[in-house]
């Protein structure tokens, strides 16, 4: 038997938890904690760059059954603080696996944490909402005094941290689609490249350079923390509505509503999962959909939309589309991976908006 | 689109006896779905032969009719009640393929019915492999490829369509014959010549053989807007191969990655779209090569299922409920999850624990069953276990069985496997079997590697991990002792599910030292909530699990407590009888002003509905366990005589100051022989003299006074186990040796003076009659009723059809009946349920035996009577008086007047053709139905119709009876010969008929003992498989592979003809038979029967 690493994990308000540390070693690591809820897919919610400044408490105990594979990555790495489960799994089983959670963790530099009730870890973030917090090697004194001194994700610029340093091209379908990256998900790109040659940029692109690459259609992926913090992007954004066929994805649509004018706001524990069911407004039907995000846009804040989608478990906004610019948005994740397929349509809508605004590509 | 409102009424078909494949979980939907029907607005008539189910209780329809489950009555009863709708998906395959055969006589379309819930194109669909295979492709899915063949060219060109390895069936041989596996193109040319040498049209199908691939399975939703959901994915242990009702299965998925689940919930929902199942629950298996992850379908029930009621339970999502609202036009997003109140039901359940379902077998109970796991499925029940790990769940799981059995070895039981060695062992586990499990934990402790198990079981290396962290766990707990263990080390191992009784075998101490030990150490039981969202939500419904963690979740409650132990898993003697009374005593303590609180671990059944009890604790029957929810309950009360044997046994180990009713002293009392004996001589209540034993000496000592046959059992069992009738020393001697070697007995720690065997002269043409009756605190006394079996005593009550109103008991012997038990009630200080066995013999009343609890005709009873026993035995346990329940109206006047009911056994033998199909005192039925008539006889043919043993109306009769039958069996044959029937029968039984002027038109020759007739002419397997006759009638002269009537009978259960093994049946069938024959068919709902006379209190 490998040597057990004891470790703790504290929350900025005191409530302590133990466990036994793995993955990196690291005296503290500290971040937001959140819960998700997915069954599946660890691997693909690890290397999210969404959960940049936060630690991952999964609620399914049993975490990397089934090992982990570069095809599964969506991102070069994770940007994850730290990952909390109950039961790391020793031995992984399945064919397409090619390596283990644990050395993977390691390898990446993500700390974890194993062996913790993360139910009650769970039912405390649920009714306190999410939380800074530390755990690892050091006292609990240590770890307390570093989830209180941890700023969370308010007011803080994740983006800039997990954004390409250097615009790159996808080949793809026939349309030419600019994705600014705020964090995208290797899933969404593959999507997008179904549908057009996509040609992604850093969020700090302007306006300009993404017109001088004539786009079709203008993307915005999906990132961390508060679209407040992304003002840079807003601005170009706002020069770019109007002009050409926007879409955007979970931290893309807080941005195209926020430059719309709507408002934005800080959920008690945010959506994160597999399983949210969202009405389509335009068509009544239900899409069970892959979640992750803590900041949301308020519903009827937004001048000049028609709101498409809403959460049914607690009414949230969960998507939108312009009245009078070829522009729209959803704050779920229509590529899943992890979790359901119901959603990938949205990609063949942005297809066909694009059409109709330009006429078919080439 | 809301509730239809162009449908008024709903017929709901049930799933008819527990059978196996087909048991409690169909009681579970059906209850479910006639509960929100009827909230709905709906008149629901119901239809359901098994007067066990609370989905029968005339308050949960409009109009129920237990009615047998045949075309014909049903067409009667749409006939009377004229519903607009008919909903066929929530009552097994029983329901289905009635529905299927009400559409294609044009019944439906005649009365103007609308089928609801699924189509009879799809049931069609997927019903027919053919159609299914088709349809499959249609939508790009794969199925397993096949392939026929009539001759060797023919068969080498399918085999090299479908590929190696391939599974080969030989057309047309009963049972399954010949079937085998070939790897190797050598391997495939002689398996499949002796297969098309064995098939009678020599033709063989060759599928690919998909065995050893992993199995899962998906419990899939769809409105009538076409919006899908995955309830619950399942995965089982054991790979394709094994049915996978006789698999370990798990909730969720472990072994799955994301890209796989989500390609199979795309195929599931694709299959269910495409299949055209509109509205409702579905159930899509797949198989997945473990090395390349290619998928494939293998089938879908287009309906309800096991596993839907099993993944109901496991992530609290009540599918049956949902999938009836979805059939009267609501969607899924119309619809409020219960669990939380606020969120709709138009999501996936996401849990945070893992379930583990591990099926029981009744093999012991079978001799002659091989005992090997296959396509078939052969559980009688299985029990379902939470924890938040899988070696939590599993070792939960195991120990609820009951099965003596404590966990994943570690316990006295693990001695069986230490005599094999390692070659042994691996050979073993190659061959699924009930014991596979526990010979990998043997192997694991020797040290033996996860991939030389693998390769010799493959069960997936994932799971045999987990399994070996138990067996790590348990060699480091073996080096340690009691008070040495840390908090950590305690905790540790109560998270990878030890039992306190592993422990204590492992520690070497006694269970109660090391609970006390373990709660010094701070380390108690916490319980979690199953909440259909991993906690994201907060939960309103009460529904828990324990485990060993930081945080308890328990609320206060407001109202005092009481707790009701359920009867664990079924089996042959203990089912859904038992469910239905802790049901009922949960709703009416609910009643009383108690808050309920229901432990019970049976996934089928209607008391692990959360909506059933106020709390419902989903938990092993062990006392450990039952300790650890008393401890955070503090109940005022614990009901422990409604649930069988299974609480019962743990009655003396509770504290004395909970268990309500009867104390555990007047339990023992009825239970010790000795005590008994003295009560009875006390009372001066006759008895057939007997006495007790532990040795083949004392027993024999007992005969010698007594004289043979004598009655042989075990004391503390329920459904006759092992009990025998012994006509010699011999026998005796083999059966003291069975007792005490026994399997199941052996295992559960044979013999000792503590469980010593009773032996009793046995009454030979007696008449059994069952009581049961209800005492209070105060003494008052009332009677439920008095059953008449219509087989003699010696056949188990359990498999011997019994009517109500007793048809041959005169008034007085029935007042000294009704006398000797209310003597007995007052003398063993009952207060609830008293049920009593009396044999009558030459008008003489002999008690054989007093059970102060539930008895297994408590349903069937208040079905009968209109008065439910188990609701009053219930508030008399928790302290009412029966004057004060009829002043509440809960204690009417039974109905005694204007029907007979008639209550007959549903064997298994169709799934065990090797096995003896001679009634004895050993119960075998899995299940009951219910005829009710204005006569005995009409009740009696409904009875035999309902329980699938449809009597015939011509033909030829065989008759082959045992001297001492010979007499009775001439009024039965000569009835026959009245009606118009023409007999058969073998020599001897022939000249007794002719010289009493019974005419015999055919005699047949006799079987030798080797099996090859002595006498020219047809013998009579022979007749009976070339279809000529329709009825047999045999009587066992001696049991066992070898008799002709072994082999009588073995024939006719092969080719489906009807057996009476029992001359009192045989003259029933007679007298049900003139009436049948000289009546219409009526069918009457049991609100009608029940209120036939106005209930005078």
């Amino acid at each position: 038997m490998t040597q057990i690493r004891e470790g703790a994990l504290a929350l900025a308000d005191g409530t302590s938890f133990e466990g036994e540390l793995i993955g990196a070693e690291v005296d503290v690591t500290s971040g937001e904690v959140v819960f998700n809820t997915v069954l599946s897919g660890y691997q693909e919610v690890i290397t999210d760059p969404s959960y940049a400044g936060q630690i991952i408490n999964f609620t399914y105990p049993h975490i990397g059954n089934y090992g982990v594979t570069g095809a599964d990555d969506e991102a070069k790495r994770p940007f994850c603080r730290g990952v909390v489960v109950r039961e790391l799994s020793r031995r992984r089983s399945n064919w397409r696996s090619e390596g283990d959670l644990d050395t993977y963790l390691r390898s990446e530099g993500i700390p974890g944490i194993s062996g913790v009730d993360t139910r009650r870890l769970t039912r405390h973030v649920r009714e306190n909402g999410a939380m800074p917090a530390a755990f690892g090697s050091a006292s609990l004194e240590q770890l307390t005094k570093a989830a209180s001194m941890e700023p969370g994700t308010t007011g803080v610029d994740l983006v800039s941290a997990v954004t390409t340093s250097k615009a790159y091209k996808v080949d793809g379908g026939d349309f030419r689609v600019v994705a600014y990256d705020l964090g995208i998900k290797k899933s969404i790109v593959e999507q997008l490249s179904e549908i057009a040659t996509v040609f992604v940029v850093p969020a700090h692109t302007t306006s300009d350079e993404v017109l001088a690459l004539e786009p079709h259609g203008v993307f915005l992926s999906n990132g961390p923390g508060d679209p407040m913090m992304a003002g840079q992007v807003v601005t170009a954004l706002s020069a770019l509505l109007g002009k050409v066929p926007v879409f955007g994805i979970c931290l893309g649509h807080q941005i195209l509503s926020l430059a719309l004018g709507g408002k934005s706001y800080k959920m008690k524990f945010g959506h994160h999962g597999g399983n949210v069911p969202v009405r389509n407004l335009d068509n009544g039907r239900i899409e069970i959909t892959s979640q992750n995000h803590n900041f949301a846009i308020e519903s009827g804040s937004i001048p000049g939309v028609t709101e498409t989608h809403v959460c049914l478990n607690d009414g949230a906004l969960e998507g939108l589309r312009c009245n009078d610019i070829p522009a729209f948005s959803v704050q779920y994740h229509p590529e899943a991976s992890p979790g359901p397929h119901d959603s990938r349509y949205l990609f063949q809508q942005f297809a066909d908006l694009m059409t109709s605004f330009h006429g078919s590509p080439k | 689109m809301p509730r239809r409102d162009d449908i008024q009424s709903i017929l709901i078909i049930g799933s008819g006896p527990i059978v196996i494949g087909q048991a409690c979980e169909f009681d579970y939907s059906g209850t479910q779905a006639c509960r929100v029907l009827r909230d709905e607005g709906y008149r629901i008539i119901l239809a359901n032969s098994n007067p066990a189910t609370i989905m029968t209780d005339p308050e949960f329809a409009d109009a129920t009719y237990i009615e047998p489950l045949e075309v014909d009555v049903l067409t009667a009863i749409i006939e009377r009640e004229r519903p607009d709708a008919i909903l066929p998906t929530l009552g097994g395959q029983t329901a289905l393929n009635l529905a299927i055969e009400l559409v294609e006589s044009g019944v439906l379309e005649e009365y103007d019915v609308e089928m609801i819930g699924a189509s009879g194109e799809a049931i069609a669909t997927a019903e027919d492999r053919d159609l299914f295979r088709q349809a499959m492709e249609q939508i790009g899915l794969k199925c397993a490829r096949s392939g026929i063949a009539h001759t060797m060219d023919e068969a080498m060109t399918v085999v090299e369509e479908i590929g190696l390895p391939v599974i080969i069936r030989p057309a047309y041989i009963l049972g399954g014959k010949g079937t085998a596996f070939a790897h190797s193109v050598e391997e495939f040319e002689s398996v499949a010549a002796l297969g098309l040498k064995a098939s009678p049209i020599s033709e063989i199908l060759i599928e690919q053989s998909i065995k050893g691939w992993k199995e899962y399975e998906l419990e899939v939703m769809r409105d009538h807007a076409d919006n899908c959901v995955v309830i619950c994915s399942i995965e089982n242990v054991d790979p394709m191969g094994v049915h996978t009702g006789d698999s370990i299965t798990v909730a969720p998925a472990q072994t799955l990655s994301d890209v796989e689940y989500q390609e199979m919930r795309n195929a599931a929902f694709a299959c269910i779209r495409r299949v055209g199942v509109e509205t409702g629950g579905s159930n899509v298996q797949f198989a997945v090569h473990p090395e390349t992850g290619e998928q494939i379908v293998i089938e879908m029930n287009p309906r309800v299922s096991r596993s839907s009621a099993l993944a109901s339970k496991a992530t609290g999502f009540p599918i049956a409920k949902i999938a009836a609202r979805l059939a009267v036009g609501y969607r899924l997003d119309e619809i409020t999850n219960d669990i939380t109140e606020k969120t709709p039901a138009s999501f996936e359940p996401t849990i945070d624990y893992v379930v583990t379902k591990i099926p029981r077998w009744a093999f012991e109970k079978l001799p002659g069953a091989s005992g090997v796991l296959g396509p078939q499925m052969q559980s009688v029940g299985e029990a379902m276990s939470i924890g938040r790990t899988f070696p939590e769940s599993l070792q939960k799981g195991i120990r609820s069985l009951e099965q003596g059995r404590s966990g994943l070895n570690a316990d006295p039981g693990e001695s069986q496997y230490l005599k094999q060695d390692e070659a042994e062992l691996l050979s073993a586990i190659a061959v699924p079997t009930a014991e596979r499990l526990f010979q990998i934990g043997e192997l694991m402790r020797r040290g033996i590697s996860i991939d030389q198990i693998y390769i010799a079981c493959a069960i997936d290396s994932w799971f045999l991990d987990q399994m070996l962290l138990i067996v790590e766990e348990r060699l480091h707990l073996e080096q340690s002792d009691l008070s040495s263990l840390t908090k950590m080390e305690w905790r540790r191992a109560k998270q990878l599910g030890f039992s306190d009784a592993q422990l204590a075998y492992l520690l070497k101490a006694q269970e109660v030292d090391v609970r006390s030990e373990r709660l010094a150490k701070g380390v108690r039981t916490t319980f979690k909530t199953v909440d259909t969202c991993a906690a994201e939500f907060d939960a309103i419904t009460p529904y828990h699990y324990s485990t060993y963690e930081d945080e308890d979740e328990i609320r206060q409650g407001t109202r005092p407590r009481m707790m009701i132990l359920g009867s664990g898993p079924n089996r042959i003697g203990q089912g859904i009888e038992f469910d239905y009374c802790c049901v009922h005593a949960s709703f009416a303590l609910e009643e009383a002003g108690y808050e309920t609180i229901m432990l019970n671990c049976n996934p089928e059944t209607v008391s692990t509905d959360y909506d059933t009890s106020d709390r419902l604790y989903f938990e092993p029957l062990t006392l450990e366990d039952v300790l650890n929810v008393i401890d955070a309950e503090n109940p005022v009360g614990v009901i422990v005589s409604l649930g069988g044997q299974t609480p019962l046994k743990l009655a003396s180990e509770l504290p004395t100051e909970l268990v309500c009713g009867t104390s555990p002293d007047s339990i023992d009392l009825a239970e010790d022989r000795e005590r008994w004996n003295s009560l009875c001589a006390q009372l001066e209540i006759p008895q057939p003299p007997g006495g007790t034993a532990v040795t083949f000496e004392e027993a024999s000592q007992i005969c010698k006074r007594v004289g043979f046959p004598v009655l042989v059992r075990p004391s503390y069992v329920l459904g006759g186990r092992a009990m025998t009738i012994v006509y010699d020393l011999q026998e005796l001697e083999e059966a003291m040796k069975e007792l005490a070697e026994f399997g199941g007995l052996g295992r559960e720690g044979g013999l000792s003076a503590d469980r010593p065997v009773l032996v009793d002269r046995f009454l030979e043409d007696a008449i059994e009659v069952d009581v049961d009756s209800i005492r209070d605190h105060t003494g008052d006394f009332v009677l439920g009723g008095i059953l008449e079996h219509v087989e003699e005593a010696g056949v188990h009550s359990g498999d011997s059809a019994c009517a109500i109103p007793p048809p041959n008991l005169s008034p007085e012997t029935q007042e000294v009946i009704i006398e000797y038990t209310q003597r007995l009630a007052e003398r063993l200080e009952v207060v609830g349920l008293l049920n009593v066995q009396f044999a009558v013999k030459q008008g003489q009343v002999f008690v054989i035996e007093a059970n102060p609890r539930a008895s297994r005709t408590v349903p069937f009873i208040a079905k009968a009577t209109g008065v439910q026993l188990a609701k009053v035995a219930a508030r008399v346990m928790a302290g009412e008086t029966l004057e004060e329940l009829r002043g509440l109206g809960a204690l009417p006047e039974p109905i005694r007047e204007g029907h007979v009911a008639v209550k007959e056994a549903v064997l298994p033998f169709q799934r065990f053709p090797d096995v003896d199909t001679v009634l004895g005192p050993e119960m075998r039925s899995t299940g009951e139905v219910m005829g009710i008539d204005r006569t005995f006889g009409l009740a009696f043919a409904k009875s035999q119709i309902a329980a699938g043993e449809a009597l015939p109306l011509s033909g030829t009769i065989f008759f082959s009876l045992a001297d001492r039958d010979k007499d009775q069996g001439l009024e039965a044959a000569r009835g026959f010969v009245e009606l118009g029937f023409t007999l058969a029968a073998t020599s001897g039984t022939a000249e007794f008929l002719d010289s009493n002027g019974v005419h015999v038109e055919t005699v047949v020759a006799k079987l030798s003992e080797e099996g090859r007739e002595i006498s020219a002419g047809v013998d009579a397997v022979e007749l009976i498989g070339a279809g000529q006759v329709r009825l047999v009638v045999n009587t066992p002269r001696g049991r066992g592979p070898r008799s002709d009537g072994y082999r009588i009978r073995f024939a006719s259960t092969a080719h489906k003809v009807p057996c009476l093994t029992t001359v009192a049946a045989a003259r029933a069938a007679a007298v049900g038979l003139r009436e049948w024959m000289s009546n219409p068919l009526t069918v009457r709902s049991l609100q009608e029967f029940l209120t036939h006379e106005v209930p005078t209190k």
